[in-house]
């Protein structure tokens, strides 16, 4: 029979080698989960995990792609290992570019280096202060930020469909639910000619690098640690659980702002109702398919970009429906938490003498 | 009142070359004893001797790797603690598992396995307190009562089942030694009628005013049985921990030097909703002196002592003074730097994170009064340094500064937390609960380094509930008692029987006769 003995000490490779466990068989049971519908399943998932991979052209598009996905995860994981437990990125994600779009509109047709500084800041401030009520009702009313920070998303979804059908309607745009297009000041230069590819995959890289070294090298990473994983200790030794919770709300509300304002201001180019994709949700399997740590989020990023641009690859070569890449993704977050026993138990097979 | 076991008898419960193992650690290794009717057994051990795991296979909780069970002569298995109970098996742990919010007569209900008619278990726990004249009102809720009070709910649930075997996890750890006493005649009067009883622990006195058999386990095996009523508690502890007992000396005490620790009027809500309220407290701890406060757990010491590190401020800045300065408004960091230093109780989870390397955790309260973390960046090599240096000096058995603090022994965890505080030479220095749960030669050595740091000028104030902790340690003693503080006195001057008085609250005054011990 399967014995399950608790590790003495968690295992470390576990820890690691599980998210790749994870991954091998999210494919497996895909495999025969499209098989068995009548799909090709072999060539289902070798189009979603595989190809991106293989084909240089998909390279920019898989960047262009994880960068908001780390961007976000990356804030979300401190949060996590504080035991906050934001999951209204979405919402955050759209106020950072409602921000930085109002910015952009009354900048309209200006010239100036300083327009797209000013957008990021206000796309920050917009997604921290959406963070900021989760935050405030936590700390002051013992609230639970999960149910805020969730039901706050679907606010900002409204808020937006409002602005792009009301008073944010491009004037020019026939009647089309839009904003203006955004001018060459007010969007992100291309790093590659002809390419999509924008300043926020370095962004991405090097926000990654400062999230490391405070996590792991500053009194300010130790506290979100102390405060996730031993109030009481964390108390005991001056920190502060509350600043805590703000500090982290905060900052995962505005990296998820920028994140925004960088789709905003670059693959979209202007605000539609079609804006809200869901990176803010898909980054919590991010942050969790990364161990919650900045250099191992990347990787997570990467992961979960090419489910975005595979799926649509399957969508033409075995005609998978699109919602093929959420199915995906939710398959590796629940096989990620399965594979995680691994973490703390080490599993064999003994015969049992009755 | 206890007669002495009739040889003939078949056994109540015997063990046969018990084994039992856990990842890393041979718990029970061969153990083997028997039990008889009528007869109390101290199970006798450090903490970490295998007692509880032994216990716990009796009890059906744990099973054993190998090894038989007979009861009453017949090879039995225990599956579950419900299949325990079948049998006839009771036990009173030492953690008691009670509603606080409910009443004595709705805990008692929800402990039992069969469906009893409220009238019919009123009259049946009626009954038995009666008989066993146990002081317990079975309308009272539980959080208003002594834990005294509560391990009598426990007994009366196990009596409640007519237990054959009756086994008692530590149960004086918590006691006044009047309740003490009041324990020990309900035993004898439970064993008079023929139950049999297990009795686990580690205090000798007990055991020899108590018991007629012991089996003394360390390291997981059996490694004496004597006749507690006989044998010298010298010889019983040596077995006990396998060498000779190491006294703590006393350097000559230079006398009481300035105040270092002055409470006055301290006053704190307690945390709900069942926290204790402090109210008007008031000491000095001076330096070169080790203060100590007694007192029964539940009485106000864990919020005595968080109010004292900071972790709850008082509204009143000049509640608590530190060295002439007013400190009562400030936070656990900034009182560590001036020299204050806190342990709470609480190893785990509050002393330290489990989940943290020693390193780590050196970290926590070590980076106010130490050069850590310049500039808010952790400097990784003095950390490990620090980490380095309690490890060596407080002889802490681990791995290195790498070893996660869950990995440690308690007592091993505890050297380093005491280590960690003393090696940054606080001013004053505040413990609760020192040696509880740390092997015997561990406890000496805390004590010896708690003299020590006294002995070079510091205040040291230790909040315990082992009383004879106490008595080895301090200059002076006070009680606390449901959060209001006794007036200090000199050890020397103090009888045992009155320190239980103090601690019952009686202050001095002479207890009314038949009221009920409300402790």
């Amino acid at each position: 029979m399967l014995e399950w003995r608790r590790r003495r000490e968690p295992s470390t490779l576990m820890l690691w080698l599980s998210p790749l466990i994870a991954i091998g068989l999210t494919m497996l049971l895909g495999m025969i989960v499209f098989t068995a519908m009548g799909y090709n399943g072999f060539h289902a998932v070798e189009s979603i995990f595989v190809t991106p991979f293989l084909e240089p052209q998909r390279w920019p598009d898989l960047g262009v792609k994880a960068a908001p996905l780390v961007m976000i995860a990356l804030g979300l994981a401190i949060g996590f290992r504080a035991n906050v437990w934001n999951i209204g990125a979405e919402g955050q994600y759209i106020m950072g570019a409602i921000a930085g779009t109002g910015v952009a509109l009354v900048t309209h047709e200006m010239t100036g280096w300083w327009i797209l500084p000013a957008m990021a800041l206000a796309g920050v401030l917009g997604g921290m202060a959406w963070a900021a009520v989760p935050a405030f009702l936590r700390v002051r009313l013992q609230v639970s930020e999960i149910l805020t920070s969730l039901m706050l998303t679907y606010v900002a979804v409204q808020a937006l469909y409002y602005l792009v059908r009301g008073p944010w309607k491009d004037p020019d745009g026939f009647n089309f639910p839009q904003t203006r297009m955004f001018g060459a000041d007010q969007t992100l230069p291309a790093m590659m000619e002809g390419s999509l590819v924008h300043l926020g995959i370095p962004a991405a890289l090097l926000i990654a690098l400062v999230a490391w070294l405070l996590m792991e090298k500053t009194t300010a990473g130790y506290a979100v640690k102390v405060v996730g994983l031993a109030p009481a200790a964390a108390r005991h030794g001056g920190f502060s659980a509350d600043r805590v919770t703000w500090a982290t709300l905060l900052a995962s509300g505005g990296l998820a702002g920028l994140a925004g304002l960088f789709e905003a201001a670059g693959p979209f180019g202007q605000l539609t109702p079609q804006f809200p994709t869901g990176y803010g949700f898909t980054a919590i399997i991010v942050a969790f398919l990364g161990r919650l740590n900045p250099l191992g989020i990347v990787f997570g990023g990467i992961v979960l970009a090419a489910t975005y641009v595979g799926g649509e690859i399957a969508q033409t070569t075995v005609r998978l429906p699109q919602a093929a890449t959420g199915m995906f993704q939710a398959l590796l977050l629940f096989v990620l938490l399965a594979t995680d026993v691994l973490v703390k138990y080490r599993i064999s097979w003994r015969v049992r003498v009755a | 009142m206890t007669q002495p076991p009739d040889q003939t008898v078949c056994p109540r419960l015997a063990l046969s070359h018990i084994s039992k193992s856990f990842p890393g650690v041979k718990a029970n290794e061969d153990i083997s004893l028997s039990v008889r009717p009528g007869e109390i057994h101290a199970l006798l051990g450090e903490n970490g001797a295998g007692k509880s795991t032994l216990v716990k296979i009796i009890y059906g909780v744990q099973q054993a790797d190998e090894g038989t069970i007979a009861w009453e002569g017949e090879t039995v298995s225990i599956p579950s603690p419900k299949a325990a109970r079948r049998l006839g098996i009771g036990m009173v742990f030492q953690h008691f598992s009670l509603f606080d919010a409910m009443t004595v007569i709705e805990n008692i209900a929800l402990g039992i396995d069969e469906a009893v008619d409220r009238d019919v278990l009123k009259a049946r726990v009626a009954a038995i307190l009666d008989s066993y004249s146990l002081p317990l009102d079975p309308e009272r809720e539980v959080h208003t009562l002594s834990v005294g009070e509560r391990q009598r709910i426990e007994i009366v649930r196990c009596l409640l089942q007519e237990p054959k075997l009756l086994i008692m996890d530590e149960p004086t750890s918590v006691l006044t030694p009047q309740e003490v006493d009041k324990l020990f005649g309900t035993l004898r009067q439970i064993a008079s009628q023929g139950c049999a009883i297990l009795y686990i622990s580690h205090k000798l006195q007990e055991i020899k005013a108590l018991c007629e058999a012991a089996t003394i386990l360390r390291a997981g095996r059996v490694v004496a049985t004597c006749d507690p009523r006989v044998e010298s508690t010298k010889r019983m502890a040596e077995l006990m921990i396998g060498a000779e007992l190491r006294q703590v000396e006393h350097t000559a005490s230079t006398g009481a030097g300035e105040v270092r620790l002055a409470v006055s009027g301290l006053t704190l809500a307690g945390e709900p909703p069942f926290g204790t309220d402090l109210e008007g407290i008031s000491f000095e701890a001076r330096a070169g002196e080790i203060l100590g406060i007694a007192g029964v757990a539940g009485n106000g010491q864990s919020e005595l002592l968080t109010a004292l590190s900071g972790e709850r401020p008082a509204t009143d800045p000049g509640a608590i003074a530190l060295d002439g300065r007013q400190i009562g408004t400030m936070g656990a960091g900034p009182r560590r730097a001036l020299g204050l230093a806190c342990v709470p109780e609480e190893r785990n989870g509050h002393a330290a994170v489990p989940d943290f390397s020693l390193a780590d955790n050196a970290i926590l309260t070590a980076r106010h009064r130490l050069p850590l973390t310049p500039l808010g960046l952790i400097s990784t090599g003095d950390v490990n340094r620090f980490a380095d240096s309690v490890i060596k000096r407080f002889d802490v058995r681990t791995t290195g500064g790498a070893a996660l603090a869950r990995s440690l022994s308690g007592g091993n965890l505890q050297k380093f937390i005491m280590g960690r505080e003393i090696g940054q030479t606080p001013g004053v220095l505040v413990v609760c609960q020192p040696t509880w749960g740390v092997d015997a030669g561990a406890a000496a050595a805390i004590r010896q380094e708690l003299v020590d740091l006294a002995a070079k000028g510091s205040a040291v104030v230790v909040i315990s509930q082992d009383l004879d902790e106490l008595l080895e340690l301090a200059d002076r003693l006070c009680v606390i008692n449901e959060g209001r503080f006794s007036a200090p006195r000199a050890v020397a001057s103090l009888g045992i029987d009155e320190i239980g008085l103090m601690m019952g609250g009686v202050h001095g005054a002479a207890s009314p006769p038949g009221a009920p011990a409300h402790a």
